[in-house]
C-alpha cells in the first residue's frame, strides 16, 4: 500500500477557529451580550450577523454528536420523550443530549452546555424537522422563534418565489431588532453578504480542486474543512481560512500529493455523511484506492447567487437555488454535471433512514442515473447519526464489492 | 500440478473448495462456522483437500470470501462473496445472468453481463427477513427439523398467506394460522413464498436466473417455486452451497493466470 498523504496543516488553524467560535458563543450566552441567535444551516445567517447576533448552528452540534458517537447514546432519551426514532437524528440526538444535560462541547472545549438561545431562526428549505427542533427550545426557554417557510421541490427558481422569501425575511426584522437591541442597517447586511460571497467563492474553489486527478482532497476531508463555511460564513475569518487552505492545496498539487495514494477509482457521494463512521468509510475506500471526489452534501454551502448590491433578493435566491430545495429533474442534471466534470465512475447513495430530505435514492434515481450515464451506483443503508441503523459489516461488504465491481468494469 | 482453493466463511456455515487448473471441482467441504472463523476455515480446507487427495503444498493460491474473510490467515487474498458467487455462476452458465444467493444471514442479487463482469448488486438491508436465519427461526417455532421443510412444502396442497415482513411478527401470524387449523405443509409453503417475496422485492431480474447458497441446496423446492413465480427457468450450479467457495477458487485461478 502506498504511503498515506501527510496531514493537512491548515487543520490546526481550523481547530482554533472552531474553539473561538464555541467559546465566544458560550461567553455571549453567559454574559447576555451579544445576543445569541440559533440558526439552521441555511437560515438567514447574513441577516443575523448584520444585526449583531452571535450565531449558533444546532445542525453543526448534531454533527458533533454524531462524529463523537454520543448521538446513539442520547437518541433514545429523545425517543422516550416522544420524538420518533424515524425523524431527523440531528434533532433526536440534540434534544436527547439536552434532556440528559450532556454535550460534546464539554470534552472539546470545557463548555458546560449549548448556548441558550435569545431567538431561534429557521428556514424550512431543507425540511420541516428544523422548525419542530427549534420549537422544542423555544418552548423550553420561552424564546421567540421566527423563520422562513420555504418553497420546496422547485424546478426553476422564479421571481415570485424570491419575492415571497424576501417578504418573510423582512417580517423577521422587528423581532430581531427587539431581541438584539440593534436597528437594522442595510449597509451592514451588504457587508455580511459580501463576506459570505467571498467565503462561498473560496469554498467552491476548494471543492473544485478535487476535479484534478489524482485529487488532493476527498469528501472525507471536505466534511472536516467545511466547518468554517458552515459556522463562520458572513465573517472575515472564514475567508482568511480558505485562503490558507487553498494555498496549501496548491502546494500539494504542485508536489503531486494525492489524498488517496495510487488513486484508481473516482466516486461521488450523494446524501448525508455517516458522521460516526467517517474514518471507517474513508479507510475502506482508500484501501480500494477509491477517492470520493465530490458530494452533494459539501456542495450545499456553495451559494453562487449572493450579491451585496441586492442583499435580500440574492440571499433568497441563494437559499432557493440549493440542491435540496429542487425537483428530481434538476437534481439529476446537477449530479450529471458534477460526475462528468470530476471524471466520476460510481455514485454512492447514502439512504439515511432518518433524513428522507437528503436521501435521493428513494424514487429510483440511482437506476435512472446508472442508465443515462452508464455509471455504477450503490445504495448504502444507514443514517447520519443513529448508528443503530447502520451495520458495519453490511457497509464493508457493500463498499468492497462496489470497488471490486468498478475494478472489473475498468479491466 | 498447482491447484487453487476458495474458502467461504459465512455467518452460519464455512465452505471450502479445491479446484484443478481448469476449474474442475476436486474436493469440497461444508462445516458450521462456530465462533472461531480461522479454525473453521482451516478445517474446511483440510477436509476439501483430503477429498481432493491433495496437500496444502499443492495449492498455488487460496482466496477467502464471506463474512469472516479477513480472519483466515491461510488465505493469500480476499474477495467479497458477491464477487465469488458471480464468478461461480458465470463459470457454470456463461451468459448474462441474475444471481440470487440466499445465505444464512443475507441475500444478494447480483447482475452479471455476458462478459462475466458484474454490473450491479444488492444485498438485503440490515434485517435478516427472507434469509436462511428466517427459515431456521420458523422451523424452531414450528418444532420441525430443518430437513423436513423441503418435503413438507413440496407436498402442500394449500399455501398459507403470510404478510408480515418482520420475522417475529411472521411467527405471530403463523400462530394465528395454526389456531385457524392450517396444515403444517401449507404453513411451510407460505414461509417459502415469503422468502421468495423478500428476495424479489430487492431488485429487478434480467437475463438467465441462477440461484446459489446453502438454503437452496437444502430446499430445492424453493428453486421450483421461484421458477413458477418468475415464469422462467431457474438454474442452479452443482452443489449450490459451495458456490461462494468455488467462486473464490476461480478468482484465485484467474489472478494466477493474470499474474503470468
Ligand atoms: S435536512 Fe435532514 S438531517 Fe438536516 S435537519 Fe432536516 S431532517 Fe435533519
Amino acid at each position: 500500500m502506498p504511503e498515506a498523504p501527510p496531514p493537512i496543516k491548515a487543520t490546526k488553524k481550523m481547530k482554533e477557529l472552531m474553539a473561538g467560535h464555541f467559546l465566544g458563543l458560550d461567553q455571549a450566552a453567559r454574559e447576555g451580550r451579544p445576543k445569541v441567535a440559533w440558526c439552521t444551516s441555511v437560515g438567514p445567517a447574513e441577516l443575523l450577523h448584520a444585526m449583531g447576533f452571535a450565531v449558533y448552528y444546532p445542525e453543526n452540534h448534531g454533527a458533533l454528536l454524531g462524529a463523537t458517537r454520543m448521538a446513539t447514546e442520547v437518541i433514545p432519551t429523545a425517543n422516550a420523550a416522544g420524538y420518533s426514532p424515524d425523524i431527523c437524528s440531528y434533532l433526536t440526538a440534540d434534544v436527547g443530549a439536552f434532556l440528559k444535560g450532556v454535550t460534546p462541547l464539554t470534552q472539546a472545549y470545557g463548555i458546560a452546555s449549548v448556548p441558550k438561545a435569545d431567538v431561534l431562526v429557521f428556514n424550512t428549505n431543507q425540511c420541516r424537522d428544523v422548525e419542530d427542533w427549534f420549537a422544542f427550545y423555544a418552548r423550553h426557554w420561552n424564546a421567540p422563534i421566527v423563520g422562513v417557510r420555504s418553497h420546496r421541490g422547485l424546478g426553476a427558481v422564479q421571481d415570485h418565489h424570491v419575492a415571497d422569501i424576501v417578504a418573510q425575511f423582512k417580517d423577521m426584522i422587528p423581532t430581531l431588532e427587539r431581541v438584539s437591541g440593534n436597528k437594522f442597517d442595510i449597509d451592514r447586511l451588504r457587508e455580511t453578504v459580501r463576506l459570505s460571497k467571498e467565503c462561498t467563492l473560496r469554498w467552491r474553489r476548494v471543492l473544485e480542486l478535487a476535479a484534478r486527478t489524482p485529487s488532493p482532497m476527498t469528501f472525507f476531508d471536505h466534511t472536516i474543512h467545511m466547518a468554517p463555511a458552515v459556522v463562520l460564513r458572513g465573517l472575515p475569518e472564514a475567508v482568511e481560512y480558505y485562503d490558507l487552505l487553498l494555498a496549501e492545496m496548491d502546494q500539494r498539487i504542485a508536489q503531486g500529493i494525492a489524498a488517496v495514494p495510487g488513486e484508481r477509482h473516482r466516486l461521488y457521494w450523494e446524501g448525508m455523511p455517516v458522521w460516526g463512521r467517517l474514518r471507517m468509510l474513508s479507510d475502506l475506500l482508500s484501501e480500494g484506492r477509491a477517492a470520493v471526489v465530490a458530494s452533494t452534501y459539501c456542495n450545499s454551502w456553495i451559494f453562487d447567487a449572493f450579491d451585496e448590491r441586492d442583499p435580500f433578493d440574492s440571499m433568497a435566491r441563494a437559499y432557493l437555488e440549493l440542491f435540496i430545495v429542487r425537483d428530481d429533474e434538476y437534481k439529476e442534471r446537477y449530479i450529471h454535471q458534477w460526475v462528468e466534470r470530476f471524471g466520476v465512475k460510481g455514485v454512492i447513495f447514502h439512504d439515511a433512514k432518518t433524513c428522507p430530505n437528503n436521501s435521493n435514492n428513494r424514487y429510483a434515481m440511482p437506476q435512472r442515473l446508472a442508465r443515462s450515464l452508464g455509471l455504477s451506483t450503490l445504495v448504502l443503508n444507514g443514517d447520519l447519526n443513529d448508528l443503530r441503523l447502520f451495520s458495519d459489516e453490511q457497509a464493508k461488504t457493500n463498499l468492497e464489492a462496489f470497488v471490486e465491481q468498478m475494478e472489473e468494469l475498468a479491466a | 500440478m498447482k491447484l487453487a482453493a476458495g474458502i467461504d466463511i459465512g455467518a452460519a456455515a464455512t465452505k471450502a473448495a479445491v479446484l484443478d487448473p481448469l476449474g474442475r471441482l476436486l474436493g469440497g467441504a461444508v462445516l458450521r462456522t462456530g465462533v472461531d472463523f480461522g479454525l473453521a476455515g482451516a478445517r474446511a480446507l483440510d477436509e476439501a483437500l483430503a477429498q481432493a487427495e491433495a496437500r496444502s503444498e499443492d495449492l498455488a493460491a487460496v482466496f477467502a470470501c464471506g463474512y469472516g474473510r479477513k480472519n483466515v490467515s491461510l488465505a493469500t487474498e480476499t474477495r467479497t462473496e458477491i464477487a465469488a458467487h458471480a464468478a461461480a455462476a458465470y463459470h457454470f452458465f456463461p451468459r448474462a445472468l441474475t444471481v440470487i444467493d440466499i445465505g444464512g444471514q443475507d441475500n444478494k442479487i447480483i447482475k452479471v453481463n455476458d462478459q462475466g463482469q458484474r454490473t450491479d448488486f444488492k444485498m438485503n438491508r440490515k434485517c435478516a427477513a427472507g434469509t436462511g436465519a428466517f427459515l431456521e427461526e420458523m422451523a424452531l417455532r414450528l418444532d420441525l427439523p430443518l430437513e423436513r421443510l423441503n418435503s413438507l412444502a413440496r407436498e402442500a396442497e394449500d399455501e398459507a398467506r403470510l404478510g408480515a415482513f418482520c420475522t417475529v411478527f411472521t411467527a405471530t401470524e403463523v400462530l394465528g394460522k395454526i389456531r385457524e387449523g392450517a396444515p403444517l405443509s401449507a404453513l411451510v409453503k407460505g414461509l417459502f413464498r415469503s422468502v421468495i417475496k423478500r428476495v424479489l422485492e430487492m431488485d429487478s431480474i434480467a437475463g438467465a436466473v441462477v440461484m446459489t447458497g446453502g438454503v437452496v441446496a437444502h430446499n430445492p423446492y424453493l428453486v421450483e417455486m421461484m421458477a413458477q413465480e418468475l415464469e422462467r427457468e431457474v438454474l442452479t450450479p452443482p452443489q449450490p452451497q459451495l458456490a461462494g467457495a468455488i467462486g473464490a477458487a476461480l478468482l484465485a485461478l484467474r489472478s494466477r493466470e493474470q499474474a503470468r
